[in-house]
């Protein structure tokens, strides 16, 4: 999944500043002589390569996160009370309120120091890598959903939908997970393949909406997801249809152990068999939009609607399939967490997944690759800020407003480029996407 | 690129004046073969003043059966009459208007046909209505503010939030509710200026920036509220709200005069905005270059109208209108804050304003018919219909989907919506 050799429809005006286009445009490198690599390297570092802007745009978000650690931390506003006669402590109460909430967030979310010595001292070698898991198992719902909203995007298409899509994957496996027997593996996988379904069903509804009627999407994907909140509540409290036996509250049974997605190694949360499924989709979107022609439709639609029909596409049919792969991806999002945890479905199991899907594309510029990296980012900072708030007492909301900044500076490098001094690029520089306005 | 878009249009593939009549005639069958087959024996009340009310008008009493089968036949005659003879627009709009009206009579008669426990309370029901679109309507107002002259603004949630915060604390911190409303609209326009700025001077996608200022307006919000506002509720959370005020003359007409005229002053602000807004967009020389710009920036331009400054000037003024809308649910409504008490108002919002085709009177209809959804919802429970209260709730928006699918079908953003503008 060759990310930077995609050739973009002609009139795609979402120009990413690559490496290699970023190489093109070097002033140090005319006559075709190749640029030296470490050249590359601090040219792409001065010019504010795209990667370069993400991780000084992360960088600015910790740095206004620690000014609400900071503010929502007693012991250093007291210090900060008596600032004009001992500066020193108030700063250092500064630096260690900060400093411990950060290293915090990093030991939940990538690894702990801790447990390297513990596993030295004859403790368990894989608690070295739980952080890690819980990040990847984290990720994996967001990795879906992301892939939902940027397979849309990549169509010109804005899906505010996967919550709603979520759910018509949610029901299904959870219904074929307690309503149906089947033998081990198979039954996983007829749910996962049913979650799927599930969701594609109502991406479906949009899209053939869409296409039939003019109707817009932004609408139908609000609405629809109003309506499978309520129809989950529906379902989840009426006895007769998917409510738990013996049980007053908005929930369902517990699906059969044989339609669990295994994990490798440990309880969950563990880096299951979602994790890989997850990655799975990923590559294969990478190369439905990269390498098929029905990809290539993608794009010439997601480029100009008007320019694709005259080029022969049937735009229509585009918007019905984006719509409906893109549902069931949101459907596998929900397979994933129905099949890979041990609570059953509820009233609210649907969470932020759709809407943190949209930022998670975004900051991923709908690129299969950069939405796994986007999701893996958000996972991680998911994991580590849950263990931030037990150690540290810093609220999750924290979390939350980082990963908000982090997309929004990642969206505007001019902004980045000011910060930091950077020089401008050659070219357009990375244009963060994707959105074509309303028009579709 | 633009003239293109312009005239290669989406040939839809099922013709509208026949997806229309089906439209009509499965409305009436609905109100034929469900409402009146399943109404209960007996008759329909409906209460058209409040108890205690001093020019008392008496009930209206309708078969509840009967009535519901007259509103189906009036619809498919409509559909009929739809398919076979063309329509002038004022014949399509008012037939839109009647089926509807029928769909929603039909449906009444059959939640209070032979129901034991109370007469269906009209005016309760059109004043809830008035009420809950007030937020809608500023929200829409915001966005269409912004669209208009080509930014798309998605933060309309974030703006009500970051509204309704700030109005919550400065209307408890200084004691003054008007202070709140000013509050609460600055916080609303402070966002609008960060969306703009970072729309139009960073030229970030709009998309983007909307989403991410909703995330950003819902996790601040939430932290300012578990840290300062929860814990010294005493100071920052006192729960102030406006009083209603009743103007003189025209809030004592029966029916009218409770429903429109008898509120507090975020309905006669909203009046105010909507007749501001629509008046300024379409028949002044401020709203024309508005229009302009988001039709078609370089041509503007070219002709002097300066459209960064346009543009920074209507998504901020947008953001001050979604921040009052965002004042009316703390100080105009519950007094209290709590976190996500706009609750996806604001996406609603701007499907409002998509759904009313980007202007001011669309937005207010497609509005009423939302807060008219979750009003009706709350009015059907207390008569307790026996349908369960989720289905009642997914009612509204599987009715918007169908009349959006249905009545409305393609719609037309500002032709440079969504566009940032570099100066050739």
């Amino acid at each position: 999944m060759s990310e930077q050799h995609e050739t973009e429809p002609a009139a795609a005006p979402a120009a990413t500043a690559t490496a290699p286009d970023a190489g093109t445009a070097a002033p140090g490198g005319p006559g075709g002589r190749r640029p030296l690599t470490g050249s590359l390297i601090i040219q792409a570092v001065t010019e504010g390569h795209s990667a370069v802007i993400t991780i000084l745009a992360v960088f600015v978000a910790l740095m206004i996160g620690a000014v609400l650690i900071v503010a929502s931390d007693p012991v250093v506003l007291r210090a900060w009370d008596s600032f004009s006669y001992a500066p020193a402590t108030a700063l250092s109460a500064t630096w260690n309120s900060v400093a411990a909430a950060y290293s915090a967030l990093f030991e939940g979310a990538i690894f702990s120091p801790a447990t390297v010595s513990a596993a030295f001292h004859g403790g368990s070698i894989a608690a070295i890598f739980y952080p890690l898991s819980l990040t990847a198992f984290e990720a994996t719902p967001l990795i879906l959903t992301g892939l939902s909203v940027a397979l849309c995007f990549r169509a010109g298409m804005f899906n505010i939908g996967a919550a709603g899509q979520w759910i018509g994957g949610a029901l299904v496996a959870t219904w074929l997970g307690y309503a149906v027997n089947l033998p081990i593996v198979l039954h996983a996988i007829v749910c996962i393949i049913g979650a799927f379904i599930g969701g594609a069903v109502i991406g479906w509804i949009v899209g053939e909406l869409k296409a039939r009627t003019g109707a817009h999407e932004v609408i139908l994907t609000i609405m629809l997801n109003y309506v499978m909140y309520n129809l989950l509540s529906f379902l989840l409290t009426s006895h007769n249809l998917m409510q738990a036996p013996g049980q007053t509250n908005a929930i369902a049974p517990n699906i059969a152990g044989n339609a669990m997605l295994p994990h490798v190694g440990g309880p969950p949360p563990q880096v299951g068999v979602g994790f890989l499924i997850a990655l799975a989709a990923a590559a294969a979107t990478a190369w439905l939009l990269s390498r098929s022609t029905l990809g290539f439709e993608f794009r010439a639609v997601g480029a100009s609607p008007s320019a694709a029909r005259s080029a022969g596409i049937n735009v229509e049919r585009v918007w019905v399939l984006a719509f409906l792969i893109a549902g069931g991806l949101a459907g596998l999002s929900a397979g994933t967490i129905v099949q890979g945890q041990t609570a059953p479905l509820t009233f609210n199991s649907y969470g932020t997944y759709g809407f943190d899907g949209i930022t998670v594309a975004l900051l991923g510029r709908a690129r299969p690759l950069g939405v796994v990296l986007a999701a893996l980012l958000f996972g991680a900072l998911n994991a580590g800020g849950t263990v931030m708030e037990a150690a540290t007492g810093v609220p999750f909301d924290v979390v939350d407003v980082i990963k908000g900044l982090i997309v929004l500076f990642v969206a505007a490098p001019p902004l980045i480029r000011l910060l930091f001094r950077l020089r401008r690029g050659g070219g357009a520089g990375p244009q963060a996407v994707t959105s074509q306005g309303w028009s579709g | 690129m633009t003239a293109l878009v312009g005239t290669v249009r989406a040939p839809v593939t099922i013709s509208r004046r026949y997806l229309a009549a089906g439209t009509f005639i499965g409305l009436g069958l609905i109100n034929i073969f469900v409402f009146g087959f399943f109404a209960h024996r007996g008759d329909a009340v409906f209460a058209l003043s409040l108890p205690g009310a001093t020019p008392h008008v008496p009930p209206i009493r309708t078969p509840g059966a009967v009535t519901a089968y007259v509103a189906g036949a009036i619809s498919i005659g409509l559909g009929v009459l739809r398919a076979v003879a063309d329509l002038p627009r004022w014949g399509k709009r008012l037939s839109i208007a009647v089926v509807l009206l029928c769909f929603l009579v039909a449906l009444l008669s059959w939640a209070d046909a032979g129901n034991s426990v109370g007469s269906l309370e009209v005016v309760d029901l059109l004043q809830g209505t008035v009420t809950a679109s007030i937020p809608l309507v500023l929200g829409a107002l915001a966005g269409l503010l912004g669209e208009r002259a080509g930014v798309i603004n998605i933060a309309i949630e974030g703006q009500l939030l970051t509204g309704a915060f700030t109005a919550a604390a400065v209307a408890s911190v200084t004691g003054g509710v008007w202070y709140g409303l000013l509050g609460g609209s600055l916080a609303g326009g402070l966002l609008g200026a960060l969306l703009a700025i970072f729309a139009i001077m960073f030229l970030a996608d709009q998309i983007i920036v909307g989403v991410v200022l909703n995330v950003i307006a819902l996790g601040l919000t939430d932290y300012l509220n578990n840290r300062v506002m929860g814990p010294y509720a005493s100071t920052f959370n006192t729960g102030n709200t406006f009083g209603t005020f009743k103007i003189p003359v025209l809030g004592n007409i029966p029916i009218i005069g409770p429903v429109f005229f008898d509120s507090n002053v975020f309905l006669y602000i909203t009046y105010a905005l909507i007749l501001v807004i629509q008046i300024g967009l379409f028949s002044t020389r401020w709203g024309l270059r508005v229009r302009a710009v988001g039709e078609h920036p370089t041509a503007a331009d070219t002709v002097g109208i300066r459209v960064l400054w346009t543009r920074y000037r209507n998504v901020i003024l947008g953001g001050l209108v979604a921040g009052i809308g965002g004042a009316y649910l703390t100080v105009g409504n519950v007094g209290f804050f709590t976190p996500d008490i706009s609750s996806g108002f604001g996406y609603i919002a701007l499907a409002a304003m998509i759904f009313g085709r980007w202007t001011p009177l669309g937005s207010v209809a497609a509005a009423l018919l939302f807060g008219f959804s979750f009003q009706l919802q709350t009015e059907l429970s207390v008569l307790r219909v026996p349908v369960s209260s989720f289905i009642l709730l997914m009612a509204p928006y599987v009715a918007t989907i169908i009349a959006v699918a249905g009545l409305v079908g393609r719609v037309r953003p500002p032709a440079a919506d969504g566009k940032p503008y570099v100066k050739a």
